[in-house]
């Protein structure tokens, strides 16, 4: 092995990774029964983002990657957030101030 | 003809100074591509998200009739897959040439078992007339127009999310085929590490799919 900047993870820190996700996905589903309003989808999507999270940081070894990688990374999490925030806000406040097609 | 393939892989190639470079070079690629899956999957996760806004009571119904155990049990499938294709780069890395085949074709198996459930999910979409066309029908619910979103949506993006996973088993097969013949080793498995990325990604998708598409209100029963 030349390469010295190769980290290899133990197969018990992926398991233990694994077991976290299985517990999330029972989380989620359990609380889907509950009635919690409008927080339900907040609840959803926060477990889904802890997901994502250990799916990546863990199994995508993001945590041990470049930090170009992570700039890289980081500015695609930008880009999502203008296409969905800046389409939103154009949803969220048609018909606000009252007049039609504003 | 072993060392002629290592020596073929091992390569240096001449615009990269050394082989870590040559292997990120690589890895940025596949995240740089990933990440026009994310923009692409992004617009159909916003077009989602402001139908659902504007059909909130329609849509939490059509969810509640998708079945969520069987759902729920495909993500574990999936994950599962995850694991397995995690512990295969891990064997790459390690240079053990039966695991890292192993562990490909259990990765390989897990994917068929979870497009398997979803062709028998689609199979049932049919059956109950629920595939948004001419004989579209949704019973207990006035308009069928936001019915038939909900079920467009549901389609475009689980059957993308599947024709996501034909393609990555395609990958495996290569894969498995080439580890087979021992391509790869410690100091060169670069495309098991690429399509590790990709497999995991689909992965993380499906991880949005599910709650999105099969956990609205769940406690509005049936």
């Amino acid at each position: 092995m030349t390469d010295n900047s190769e980290h290899i993870d133990s197969a018990r820190t992926y398991i233990l990774v694994f077991l976290a996700l299985i517990s999330l996905t029972a989380l989620t589903t359990a609380v889907s029964f509950v009635n919690l309003g409008d927080f339900s989808v907040v609840a959803a999507l926060a477990i889904a983002v802890c997901k994502m999270l250990l799916v990546a940081l863990f199994f995508m070894h993001v945590r041990h990657s470049n930090k170009l990688t992570k700039l890289v990374l980081a500015g695609a999490m930008v880009w999502l957030g203008i296409l969905i925030v800046l389409t939103l806000t154009d949803f969220a406040t048609r018909g606000l101030a009252g007049v039609p097609g504003r | 003809m072993a060392s002629h393939s290592q020596a073929e892989t091992l390569a240096l190639r001449e615009q990269f100074d050394t082989e870590a470079q040559q292997k990120d070079a690589s890895t940025l690629g596949m995240w740089i591509f990933l990440i026009t899956e994310i923009m692409f999957f992004g617009g159909l996760f916003l077009a989602y998200t402001v139908y659902r806004r504007w059909y909130a009571d329609t849509f939490a119904v059509a969810s509640c009739s998708l079945d969520v155990y069987i759902g729920a049990a495909n993500t574990i499938v999936l994950l599962s897959s995850s694991l397995t294709m995690v512990l295969a780069v891990r064997a790459a890395q390690l240079g053990k040439r039966r695991a890292l085949v192993l562990f490909l074709v259990l990765t390989l198996l897990l994917g068929g078992v979870f497009l398997g459930v979803k062709a028998y999910e689609w199979n049932q979409k049919l059956a109950e007339h629920h595939i948004p066309g001419p004989n579209f029908h949704f019973e207990g619910v006035a308009q069928q127009g936001p019915a038939q979103l909900f079920f467009s949506l549901y389609f475009a993006m689980t059957g993308l999310h599947a024709l996501h996973m034909a393609i990555g088993a395609g990958l495996l097969v290569f894969l498995i085929v080439q580890a087979g013949m021992g391509r790869y080793s410690a100091a060169y498995m670069t495309p098991v590490d690429v399509v590790g990325l990709y497999w995991h990604f689909v992965d993380i998708v499906w991880v949005f799919l599910f709650p999105l598409l099969y956990l609205i209100d769940r406690h509005l029963g049936r």
